[in-house]
């Protein structure tokens, strides 16, 4: 990306300046969206209330914002017997594999950090690293509370993994890359019998795949109904339950940053990404519009999540694992046999 | 679920346990675990020392008494009407029902009715409270589970009641509207209408409820099977209500006990289920919310005119004598052992509520279950502070 | 005062055949016997008090134990004399008089029993001795007991033999003394007098159907 829309020429560490610098703004910027508009209103207004209203003027807008730095002005306690360095350090290993998810995300047509390869994989691998800053977290919180919560949730977030990466597979498949960028493009190319002029949103064929995404990564974000680890009415914040000011923002960030990062990767894989049918891809207006339509979709997959979210009860823990190992995980490794018999066949 | 629980611990030690004068950590592994005072699970100020195994629950010791207010020693200095005022606050939900029983063992003492007027009146009141504690209920089991958002449908259709209940008593929580001999006031114009729609308003909440948490298939996972109570066990531990109604027993006081208020009057069908789990629990308090719409409305159609008040002397004094008076209240039996010995406030009072009853159980239920569980038994046996500590 | 059986119905069928039943099941371990307001009171005597708790569960079917209390005869020690307008309590008469089914001494331990099936209920009194605090446990009959009894211990100093660990229950583990019983004064009123008015005056304006006593 060495020129930028403007058609300016710079060199390679101004480019990963702004483009780190960028991508630190996306993710708390993100979060703030995300949380405002589904958490503090969609969530109200369907239970009947309002939510903020009055921080900001104009229908409370200002609310997280003034949440933040209210938590930054907190002071910084931690519990007397807790671990102290183990302790500060968790809610920044959580928050870096959140950063690291957006490393391959496309924005638009030129608009990625780094086009690898392995994208889809480096994406999901990376993640799955907050199980560390988890359970750092719990252990050192000297808690009885907190240690429960992080053993739940290091049970749960692995074994989550399997199908969120098996539920991919079948994409990887069609697209013949695990490239992101080539992802894209697989959709865009891709015809649906025939019929080319909205391209092939894997969405269609992948439908299972889809579902077990969004369960999936509901699980991985430990969100209703898998929020055992956190269950608001037992354990009070699990893991997070000693962590208040800055601590807990950064917790706050990596939960609603992941969720952004994962409907991201939800819209590139099974939506069409930065891509509209009508439009043409290489086009240079292609620059504004494919964030303007990535952001679209990923508001979307986030309705869907959110929705479930407050709408239905947690499982309980065996519950929860008996529904991962004993019916997500065949449900998938099935999802990618019947896609690999129709690409052979067919 | 073992027939004694296990307290390998010695009594000495339970104490100062309780006392939080000694942190205790064992030796064989195991873990104990203190849920409360301060804890969303418990609604109020229960403590439960659970000792776990992993997330098995090995022995649970509820401690009570961080609410003890001591009223049956203050109803020995209290006169029969300011002791109303007391004794609204047991069970600060349903406020109305908890001075109903009181009132009828001093006017049977006293050899007085209330007109017919005051008993259905009292008796529409006590149903709506029974319906607003209801609403609360089914909104709160839910979030308790996990589902937020019942609990705000609960709130918001129990604000209704509880406006209506203001609307003619004066006071949302306590409305000290019972007299000695009848009611305070009659009610205000147009209120039989306004009832009539808040009546319809609850009833399409609880075919929300219906939909929304029972229907739900993670909520019946996480309810059926869970802390199951038999009928034998259960009415030997004192367990009254909707609580062993859920297991199978029919009984219920309005229908079986010594009759009082209006209840011969209506017709009303007594709700029961064979299970005995939580969701049986709850889907009792579903549909006794729905029987007492219909008995209000019943009521509200035959409601009589006439006085509110009987000819009481100007300061009551109760002859002497002993009557023990019990009702159905929405959290279970709820009795008073009233000793007059002629004078302006009673002798000796022994208040007996439903959730002490209800929750001396737990040793025994929570054994062997899971952590999350506990919390799901706690919020479906539905006991309220005050209630449990008075 | 024993004599009063004051309902405006006479006693049902069904609270006779009961009492029947009830003397022939408890035999000679009835001391008196009473129906009053619909309820049976009967009195036992401190063998039979365990005793009785067998024939309530597994002879009269009585399934339901309600509650297990105690209380305390004495008169009130007043510390005001007669006529002085004192409103901080209600004057209470200061002879030792007893209630329905006669008591022996100042503890009695009353204890409520009902059945389901046949709608009775059954209410147990039992004395206990002054000197020695002690009556039996009914908690391998009726679990339910437990509690019950714990809160009497604590509240009266009555000890329950057999029980399998009495111990505190609403008070911290160092309070001293029985509150309940009437020679404990009301903490309340030792810390802050009673600030009451001392005479008793109508409300404002009320037409003689207010029956409420002023403060």
């Amino acid at each position: 990306m060495s020129s930028l829309i403007f058609a300016v020429d710079i060199g390679w560490g101004a480019t990963t300046a702004i483009k780190t610098a960028i991508v630190l703004a996306i993710i708390p910027a993100g979060a703030l969206i995300l949380g405002y508009v589904f958490l503090l209103k969609m969530m109200s207004h369907m239970q009947s209330r309002l939510g903020p209203m009055d921080s900001g003027g104009f229908h409370g807008w200002f609310q997280l914002v003034g949440d933040g730095m209210k938590f930054l002005q907190k002071e910084d306690i931690m519990p007397e017997a807790a671990d102290k360095r183990v302790f500060a350090m968790a809610p920044i290993v959580v928050l870096m594999s959140t950063f690291a998810v957006y490393v391959v995300i496309p924005v638009g047509p030129e608009l990625y950090v780094r086009n690898l390869d392995v994208g889809i994989f480096y994406a999901l691998a990376v993640s799955s690293l907050s199980v560390i800053g988890v359970l750092m977290a719990g252990w050192a919180s000297s808690s009885k509370f907190a240690l429960l919560g992080a053993l739940r949730a290091a049970a749960q977030l692995i074994a989550y993994e399997l199908p969120l990466l098996l539920a991919v597979v079948g994409v990887v498949m069609q697209a013949g890359t695990a490239s992101m960028n080539g992802i894209v493009q697989a959709q865009v190319d891709g015809e649906i019998f025939g019929f080319g002029g909205i391209g092939l949103p894997f969405i269609l064929t992948q439908f299972v795949g889809f579902a077990l995404f969004m369960v999936a990564s509901q699980a991985e974000l430990t969100q209703p109904p898998f929020d055992m680890p956190v269950a608001e009415s037992e354990l009070v914040g699990g893991h997070m339950v000693e962590y208040t000011g800055f601590r807990f923002l950064f917790f706050f960030m990596g939960e609603f940053g992941t969720a952004f990062a994962f409907a991201a990767i939800a819209a590139t894989l099974f939506l069409g990404g930065w891509t509209l049918p009508g439009l043409d891809m290489d086009a240079e207006y292609m620059k504004v519009v494919g964030p303007i339509v990535l952001f679209t979709k990923v508001m979307l997959i986030a309705f869907l999540m959110f929705w479930a979210r407050f709408t239905y009860p947690r499982f309980r823990e065996d519950q929860l694992q008996k529904l991962a190992w004993k019916f997500l995980i065949p449900l998938s490794v099935v999802n990618i046999l019947v896609t690999g018999a129709f690409m052979v066949w067919v | 679920m073992a027939d004694t629980p296990i307290i390998d611990i010695d009594p000495q030690t339970m104490s100062l346990l309780a006392d939080s004068q000694m942190n205790l950590e064992l030796d064989n592994g195991d873990m104990i675990l203190n849920m409360g005072p301060q804890h969303p699970a418990t609604h109020g100020t229960l403590r439960l020392v659970v000792r776990l195994d992993g997330e098995r629950v090995l022995s649970a010791d509820p401690i009570i008494g961080y609410m003890h207010r001591g009223y049956e020693k203050l109803t020995e200095y209290r006169t029969y009407p300011q002791i109303t005022t007391l004794i609204n606050r047991i069970d600060w939900l349903s406020s109305f029902a908890n001075e109903v029983p009181f009132i009828h063992g001093a006017e049977k003492l006293m050899d007085v009715q209330a007109p017919d007027r005051a008993e259905y009146i009292r008796t529409i009141l006590t149903e709506l409270s029974r319906i607003s504690t209801f609403l609360l209920f089914l909104g709160e089991m839910g979030l308790q589970v996990g589902a937020i958002t019942p609990a705000f449908y609960g709130f918001r259709d129990r604000e209704y009641v509880l406006n209506l209940i203001e609307s003619a008593t004066g006071g949302r929580f306590h409305p000290n509207f019972n007299r000695i001999g009848g009611l305070k006031d009659d009610l205000p114009w147009g209120w039989t209408g306004e009832c009539k729609r808040v009546l319809d308003i609850c009833a399409k909440s609880c075919d929300d409820f219906d939909r929304l948490v029972v229907g739900n298939e993670i909520f019946q996972q996480r309810t059926r099977g869970v802390g199951i109570i038999t009928p034998e066990v259960g009415l030997s531990y004192g367990v009254s209500g909707s609580n062993i109604r859920a297991s199978g027993v029919d009984w219920d006081l309005r229908r079986d006990g010594a009759p009082y208020l209006s209840y011969k009057d209506v017709d009303f069908k007594v709700w029961t289920h064979p299970d005995g789990d939580s969701f049986a629990r709850y889907w009792v308090r579903l549909q006794e919310t729905r029987e007492s719409i219909n008995i209000v409305r019943q009521l509200l159609d035959k409601m009589p005119s006439g006085p509110v008040m009987a000819k009481v002397p100007r300061i009551i004094k109760v002859p002497e004598g002993e009557v023990w008076v019990e009702t159905e209240n929405p959290l279970g039996q709820m009795g008073y052992y009233v000793v007059s010995k002629g004078s302006t406030g009673p002798f000796r009072t022994k208040i007996r509520t439903a959730s002490f009853s209800n929750v001396s159980i737990c040793p025994w239920l929570l054994q062997g279950i899971y952590v999350p569980d506990v919390v799901t038994v706690l919020a479906s046996l539905y006991f309220i502070l005050g209630d449990i500590d008075r | 005062m024993a004599d009063e059986i004051v309902e405006t119905e006479k006693v049902s069928e069904l609270m006779s055949t009961f009492k029947k039943e009830v003397e022939k099941a408890f035999g000679k371990d009835i001391i008196e016997s009473e129906i009053n307001y619909g309820d049976l009171i009967i009195r036992v005597t401190k063998d039979g008090y365990r005793k009785a708790a067998l024939i309530c569960k597994d002879v009269l079917n009585l399934d339901y134990l309600s509650f297990i209390a105690g209380i305390d005869w004495m008169p009130m020690p007043t510390e005001s004399e007669e006529g002085s307008g004192d409103t901080s309590q209600p004057a209470q008469p200061n002879e030792m008089t007893f209630g329905i089914a006669g008591s022996a001494g100042r503890f009695q331990v009353f204890a409520h029993v009902q059945s389901t099936s046949r709608h009775v209920g059954l209410t147990i009194k039992v004395d206990v001795d002054e000197n020695e605090l002690a009556v039996a446990s009914w908690v391998d009959v009726y679990p339910g007991a437990d509690w019950h009894e714990r809160e009497c211990w604590e509240m009266y100093g009555i000890d329950f033999v057999g029980h399998p660990e009495i111990r505190k229950l609403y008070l911290p583990g160092e309070f001293e003394g029985y509150p309940l019983r009437k020679d404990f004064p009301l903490l309340a009123r030792v810390v802050k007098p009673w600030p009451g008015l001392v005479d008793v005056e109508p409300m404002p304006g009320d037409d003689g159907s207010e029956d409420e006593e002023s403060e």
